[in-house]
């Protein structure tokens, strides 16, 4: 039996000037999924975007990806790390556009590892999907997005809750 | 000829009994099921409705045992009716592959390790719809801080049937407890 709508926006930010970073706080755990969902550009060069839940600067973290730019798709890992990445091409640039869809499922439990995955496009550097790993198992209160570099102003990211039945 | 989108203006429907309403963005649960502690060789969503124009399943997982792949099928249909195909990158390599005349859907391999859930959304698109076989994809992967593997699946059923029952199933050992498998529906 259906148990009603969901799918719900928690918070928005567009930024009015460059920034190295974005977070959302104080999270409601009332969800059981979140999507985060943000597009932009860098103001200086290629940038791998990446994430850290609450406030975790460790080495906490690792990811798995596999991309490609128009060649012969690759792939490639990170264990032990303080930035688990979102994009393995499909880097943010200064010349368009790039988006990402990260989900983060089951983010409230306190029992699991928290796991997200995510892709990543952008048109001038190519396409990429990511998986990672933050090894604790705190419910998430808070996402840094972290820009590798710096993100234009008129960057936009949306976090968004989804309740399951 | 019935109005699929609205450019400008205003449009009203009839609030009148048996009348559908149609709610823009409409996302809607329809069903859990966390695995208990005894763990479970599969998970089904059963009698689902019609009422909706695609199903996402949103979950995480992991085996009690070992690393596993998750075996996917619509209406208990077990015939060779399924075709799919994957990119998938393991940290070292990225591959393709790809299937005919399948029995069976499937999603990226799964983990065991304690606490390392793997995870993955589905969409089922427009899986009421009679005149055409039904599609599904996928995104879904594990990392296990060393190791992991990221899939982006396309899986076909070969059948015009509206989609009323989703077994998804462990190739081998159980469903481990606190896996999550949530079932959604979206308007449109």
């Amino acid at each position: 039996m259906a148990a009603g709508r969901t799918y719900t926006p928690i918070a928005r930010t567009v930024l009015n000037t460059t920034e190295t970073s974005v977070t959302f706080s104080n999270i409601s755990s009332s969800y059981t999924d979140l999507i985060l969902i943000f597009t932009g550009m860098s103001a200086s060069g290629n940038i791998v975007n990446y994430l850290q839940f609450n406030g975790d600067t460790g080495t906490n973290y690792s990811w798995t990806a596999v991309g490609g730019s128009g060649g012969a798709a690759v792939s490639s890992l990170g264990s032990n790390a303080s930035q688990p990445r979102l994009d393995y091409y499909g880097y943010m640039n200064v010349n368009s556009e790039s988006n990402r869809i990260v989900h983060i499922n089951n983010y409230s439990n306190t029992t699991t590892y928290k796991t997200y995955i995510s892709r990543a496009n952008a048109v001038d550097n190519g396409t990429s999907l990511a998986v990672g790993l933050w090894r604790n198992t705190a419910a998430i209160t808070s996402i840094l997005v972290g820009g590798g570099g710096t993100f234009q102003a008129g960057a936009t990211f949306t976090l968004y809750g989804i309740a399951a039945a | 000829m019935a109005i699929k989108s609205l450019k400008s203006g205003s449009y009203g429907r009839s609030v009148k009994a048996g009348n559908s309403i149609i709610l823009p963005g409409d996302y809607e649960s329809i069903a859990t099921t966390i695995v208990g502690a005894g763990g479970a060789s599969s998970v089904t969503f059963s009698s689902i409705p019609s009422t909706f124009t695609h199903l996402q399943i949103r979950y995480i997982n992991r085996n009690t045992t070992a690393i596993d792949s998750l075996i996917i099928r619509f209406n208990s249909d077990t015939g060779s009716n399924y075709v799919r195909h994957k990119l998938s990158g393991d940290g070292s390599s990225a591959s393709a592959a790809a299937a005919t005349s399948s029995t069976y859907m499937a999603s990226a391999d799964y983990p065991a390790g304690t606490s390392t859930f793997g995870a993955g959304v589905i969409d089922v698109l427009d899986y009421a719809n009679t005149n055409k076989y039904k599609t599904m994809r996928l995104l879904a992967g594990y990392d296990a801080n060393g190791s992991g593997i990221i899939d982006l699946r396309s899986n076909l059923w070969q059948s015009t049937s509206a989609v009323t029952r989703i077994d998804i199933t462990s190739n081998s050992n159980l469903f481990a407890q606190y896996s999550h498998f949530a079932l959604y529906g979206i308007r449109g």
